[in-house]
């Protein structure tokens, strides 16, 4: 019995060495340890042996039965080990410097920009509205403080419709609405699709974009305005920005401005893009007329409020380098689908 | 507008100041100065020159040499101008000077040596003359530098015009030379004039102003015996660098009248004009201005008459047949106030824009026309003595605008500008500017100059841009508002907008785009759809763009077409205004209108049909939580395709439509290419009230599945099976889901999953078998049969 063991145990050993794969392994396996296999056939045999021997016996076929489990194991693993390595080296690096096409859409850049403002006057709580296109004498010009023979109501500037509205020559246009609307204290912003009956060329456009914005409440002052203004373009701009206030003439702002801001090339110091005066005119804005608070329900004695422009057509333009404003209404998707982030 | 800064210093000494950084200070609280030049700076070693002999050259006939005295030494110079002669004495530029950015060096010129170059004015940079050599008087002291002669060297700035739309007093030196004033602290200086009530005892004009509503006011003033022809050249050089041509002396002066003061003027020739009519004529006629153009005068244009004959456009242009001309000895001076409005549109109507309209449309100061004829005497008699007036001052003032005296207190300056003005430096403002002040119980009391009265300060806010403008923006501290604490005011604004784009972009890879809301006929006209009557444009720029859009579609297929080279499949879509007609109240009935529009070679129709329907549920589905239903219905546009057109609407509201296009239509768009397009009303979607989810907690026990085939024969549609299963119990029938849709010999095979699931227990199928026996029944009744 114990030559048997030491002879299986020998034929193990010499097999176990031959065998390269997990195949021949687990083939190896059934053949000793399977139910018909040599080390099972050698437990079995143990019932024809008897007394002291048997007790014996059976602990040497045991730990016989133990060794061969223990080395197929150990095979296994290492098969399994050098099977992986080798599926690992043979597999196919991919390129990942392949372009990949993927399918995307894009947002018209006004839309971009529309809402990096709306944001940035969101989070100052101004109240965003949307306001129509097609508006009447009054709200365009009357309730602004613009007089009935102010130039600016001419034919040539306005576009009039035969049911005698007038598609609006600026976002101004909805300051009368939202002041009845919403009262004093207040502060909104409207974005808006303007209309100025002119011809076209790369700097002029008929439809074009501005964002106007109000604030009224007690006490609302010059020093407010210019604190406001450099905040919100430093915030637009992303990085500080410095205002400078002129004179300017707008029939429903009183003081009116005209805002320049330090040049964004070159930060002041003066560079062909900025004619060498270290400013850029950027946006109308002032004290809100009087007469226009009045005419929006809105006592001028108790309230005051100060009103900008920005021209978000002009923003688009000088943020993405767009040289021919024409391209915008253009809907040529080889200029649109390049504005795809966010 | 150019303004002289010697001009400005006849009226307030600047001496010892920086003037250019006077002028940026200027932009900053005036008006915008465009640009800066410095005239004269480059002249050097400029004097006057005698010429001592002239001999002409032996090889030129144009050419001449000369000796000149230039003060230190004689010059040999050669030169070519045609007026040389002996005695001449001629600006010289010795060599190694400067002149018209050119430096004079010794030169050869066919073969003499020249040391040094006589110039014309325009060499000199003071008029375009550049006939000859400009002759100067003969007992001007030679040697003498050019620039100590005359007032060559000047500052002279630029002023956007724009930016002085709504300050008439600044139209004229004198009124800039205000703001220089006050910026500086140092005093005005009066202007100039003759005292004019000594002509009390002569004639009066007979000035008649027949058309008050129009004529303010009209100041007139005879003058003969004007032997002097020619400016002085200080009075030449400056118009010259404020953008006016020298003509005569009488012209000049009214010119230079105008630039001064603001004050148009205009000189008759008193011998064919010696009284005025102020009138507007009953029916249009010819005239013929004095720039040799035959106008349309019209029954609205206000004309200045003699006898009954036009001789002058009021307040644009005189007639060319009453002009001044060089031999005019005797005058009738006009100076006189027009309405604004009436200025511009005849301005406007005629396209004639001139120097005196330009001024007379900002509202001057009728308070004017007396001293500018005063002021107009003065330099007359200065250049010319021998002048004779001989009428009185004749002034027929029609309309006066009201006084305006205003009051503020210190509280109201506070509280505008959130800063701290004192009051003396309050009342110094005011002062210097001309408005006459009073502080007394905390009260200012202010009189607004008529300079300023005739629209431009009117109200107190508007004596607050005086105080700080002059006070100076840069020198405000800025502070934050202190606004209380409360929540932003909602509003619908484009929220669902925004939601709807970031769908349409980021899940459907569409391209937005922007558009005109006008139809383009022309381009639609290309593809073959005729535009739709709608509200028009009064004054569109062509007549291809005057009718408002009344949907999204022409301008999106117009934008596919236009880009069929950019992808094999692709699609666009807008948020923007349409018109929908006229409402009940006469306005526009103008819709916020989402258009979408697909294009693909690649797709089948039916697939892209069905792709856009996708979309439109998913933003019911993801902004509104709202389910919308689609229904066949007959085309609204003639564009649209018959068969497939269908409503979107949610919730019983119509909402838009889908559809695929005419093959009329498509056939001009492309023959090889499936569209679709579709419309919602982004007002209307705005107003459907989303909805909170419904929550329903996940089933512990597993549901069980039930498959069902069917063959919808033709005429039957998905939506006829619905009921069959809509009424079930929400808590058993989880979902129904289409499996699979295939035609089959003209019918159409369709699977559908019912998901049964129990909050309680496991089903078993018996327990949910009664369900789709229910259904099966169901089905059965409308003639639809299990497959198979």
């Amino acid at each position: 019995m114990n030559e048997k063991i030491s002879s299986l145990r020998e034929s193990f050993e010499r097999e176990l060495e031959a065998a390269k794969n997990s195949e021949a392994v687990e083939k190896l396996r059934v053949a000793y340890l399977g139910k018909k296999g040599s080390v099972t056939e050698l437990l079995k045999g143990l019932k024809d042996v008897s007394g002291e021997q048997k007790k014996e016996m059976g602990q040497h076929i045991n730990l016989l039965k133990k060794q061969v489990e223990e080395k197929i194991g150990a095979q296994i693993e290492k098969i399994k080990a050098a099977e992986e390595e080798a599926l690992v080296a043979s597999a196919e690096q991919y390129d990942v410097t392949l372009p990949v096409t993927e399918a995307e859409g894009s947002y018209h850049p006004i839309t971009l920009v529309q809402r990096q403002l709306e944001e940035i006057f969101a989070s100052m709580g101004f109240t965003i509205e949307d306001y129509s296109e097609i508006v009447d004498d009054y709200h365009c010009f009357e309730a602004l403080n613009i007089p009935k023979h102010h130039p600016a109501r001419d034919m040539q500037d306005t576009y009039y419709l035969e049911n005698g509205q007038l598609l609006k020559t600026h976002t101004s246009a909805a300051q009368n609405a939202i002041m009845k609307k919403y009262g004093a204290p207040l502060r909104a912003i409207f974005p808006g699709r303007c209309f100025r009956n002119e011809a076209t060329d790369a700097c002029h456009e008929n439809t074009f974009f501005q964002m106007e914005g109000i604030m009224i409440d007690k006490n609302i002052s010059i020093s407010n305005l210019i604190y406001f203004m450099k905040t919100m373009l430093s915030e637009v701009f992303e990085r500080d920005i410095n205002v400078r206030l002129r004179p300017g003439f707008f029939p429903f702002v009183e003081p009116g401005f005209e805002l320049d801001i330090s040049c964004l090339i070159c930060g002041g110091e003066g560079c062909p893009s900025c004619k060498n005066s270290g400013w850029l005119e950027l946006c109308p804005c002032g004290m809100i007329h009087p007469n226009v608070l009045t005419a929006g329900g809105i006592d001028p004695e108790e309230y005051t409020g100060f009103a900008f422009g920005l021209g978000l057509t002009r923003l688009v333009m000088m943020k993405y380098g767009v040289k021919d404003i024409r391209d915008l209404n253009s809907g040529n998707l080889k200029a649109l689908s390049q504005f795809r982030h966010e | 507008m150019l303004i002289s800064m010697n001009w400005i210093g006849d009226f307030v000494d600047l001496s010892g100041l920086d003037l250019e950084a006077l002028i940026r200070r200027f932009t900053l609280s005036t008006a915008e100065v465009e640009d800066i030049f410095h005239m004269g700076e480059d002249l050097k070693d400029v004097v006057a020159g005698k010429i001592l002999s002239v001999e002409a050259h032996p090889d030129s006939k144009k050419l001449h040499l000369l000796k000149v005295d230039g003060g230190d030494r004689v010059y040999d110079v050669v030169c070519g101008a045609p007026n040389v002669r002996e005695g001449l004495i001629v600006p010289f530029v010795k060599e190694g000077g400067r002149v018209a950015g050119m430096d004079i060096r010794c030169a050869k010129i066919a073969g003499y040596e020249s040391h040094g170059m006589c110039c014309s004015e325009h060499e000199l940079g003071i008029s375009a003359d550049h006939s000859g050599l400009m002759e100067l008087p003969g007992d001007t002291p030679v040697g003498m530098d050019i620039t100590e002669l005359y007032a060559i060297r000047d500052i002279v700035f630029e002023v956007d015009n724009k930016s002085l739309t709504n300050r008439p007093d600044l139209w004229g030196h004198y009124g800039i030379a205000r703001e220089f004033s006050a910026l500086t602290g140092r005093g005005l200086k009066p202007l100039e004039t003759v005292e004019l009530s000594r002509f009390d005892s002569l004639p009066p004009i007979d000035i008649q102003i027949l058309d008050k509503e129009l004529c303010y006011r009209y100041t007139g003033l005879k003058v003969r015996n004007i032997q002097k022809k020619v400016s002085p050249v200080d009075m030449r050089i400056r118009l010259f660098y404020c953008g006016t041509r020298a003509i005569n002396l009488l012209a000049d002066l009214t010119n230079y009248l105008m630039l001064e003061m603001g004050q148009p003027m205009h000189a008759f020739d008193c011998a064919k004009v010696d009284c005025i009519e102020v009138k507007r004529f009953d029916a249009p006629f010819s005239f013929q201005t004095l720039d040799g153009t035959e106008r349309r005068i019209d029954e609205n244009t206000l004309m200045i008459c003699s006898k009954g004959n036009p001789v002058a456009v009021a307040g644009i242009m005189g007639g060319l047949d009453s002009e001044i001309e060089d031999d005019t000895d005797s005058l009738l001076l006009e100076s006189a106030n027009f309405d604004a409005v009436s200025v511009r549109k005849s301005s406007t109507r005629l396209g004639l824009r001139t120097d005196a309209s330009m001024r007379y449309e900002k509202t001057l100061d009728p308070e004017m026309t007396m001293p500018a004829i005063g002021r107009f005497l003065k330099l007359l008699l200065d250049i010319d003595p021998e002048a004779q007036v001989i009428s009185r001052l004749t002034d027929v003032y029609e309309r006066h605008y009201p006084e305006i005296t205003l009051s503020f207190d210190k509280h109201y300056v506070d509280r505008y500008t959130g800063i701290d003005i004192e009051n003396e430096q309050i009342l110094q403002t005011l002062n210097s500017l001309g408005f006459c002040t009073r502080y007394e119980d905390g009260v200012f009391q202010v009189k607004v100059p008529s300079w300023r009265a005739t629209k431009d300060v009117t109200i107190k806010a508007d004596i607050i841009e005086e105080i700080t403008r002059i006070y100076g923006y840069d020198n405000f501290r800025i502070s934050t508002t202190h606004s209380a604490l409360v929540p932003e005011k909602k509003s619908a604004g484009n929220k669902s907008d925004n939601f709807a784009k970031d769908i349409l972009v980021q899940r459907y890879h569409l391209h937005e785009v922007n558009s005109y809301i006008w139809f383009d006929a022309k381009k639609c006209r290309e593809l073959g759809m005729e535009t739709e009557q709608n509200v028009r444009l009064l004054n569109a720029q062509t007549p291809d763009h005057e009718i408002l859009r009344n949907n999204m579609g022409p301008t999106l297929l117009v934008f596919l077409n236009e880009n069929k080279t950019f992808s094999p499949d692709f699609g666009i879509f807008e948020i923007a205004r349409v018109a929908e007609g006229l409402k009940e109240n006469g306005e526009c009935n103008e819709r916020k209108k989402l258009g979408i529009a697909l294009y693909s070679r690649q797709k089948s129709e039916k697939e892209l049909y069905f792709e856009l329907l996708g979309m439109l549920k998913t933003l019911g589905r993801d902004i509104k939580r709202a389910g919308f239903t689609f229904a066949n219905t007959a085309p609204l546009h003639s564009w649209q395709h018959p068969r497939n057109t269908a409503s979107v609407t949610c919730g019983g509201k119509t909402l838009g439509w889908l559809c695929t296009v005419h093959p009329s239509v498509l056939g001009k768009l492309d023959k090889k290419a499936a569209v679709a397009v579709a419309q919602l009303d982004m007002d209307e979607f705005a107003a459907i009230p989303a909805a909170d989810p419904v929550y329903r907690e996940p089933s512990k026990f597993p549901g069980i599945d039930i498959d069902l085939s069917v063959v919808l024969p033709e005429g039957k549609k998905f939506a006829d099976l619905e009921p069959a299963w809509t009424g079930m119990q929400q808590d058993l029938l989880a979902g129904v889901s289409l499996i699979d849709s295939f035609e089959l010999a003209g019918a159409r095979s369709v699977t559908l999953r019912f998901a049964f699931s129990s909050q309680e227990k496991t089903l078993s199928k018996d327990e949910v078998q009664p369900y789709v026996d229910k259904i099966v029944e169901s089905w059965k009744s409308l003639g639809v049969i299990l497959r198979g």
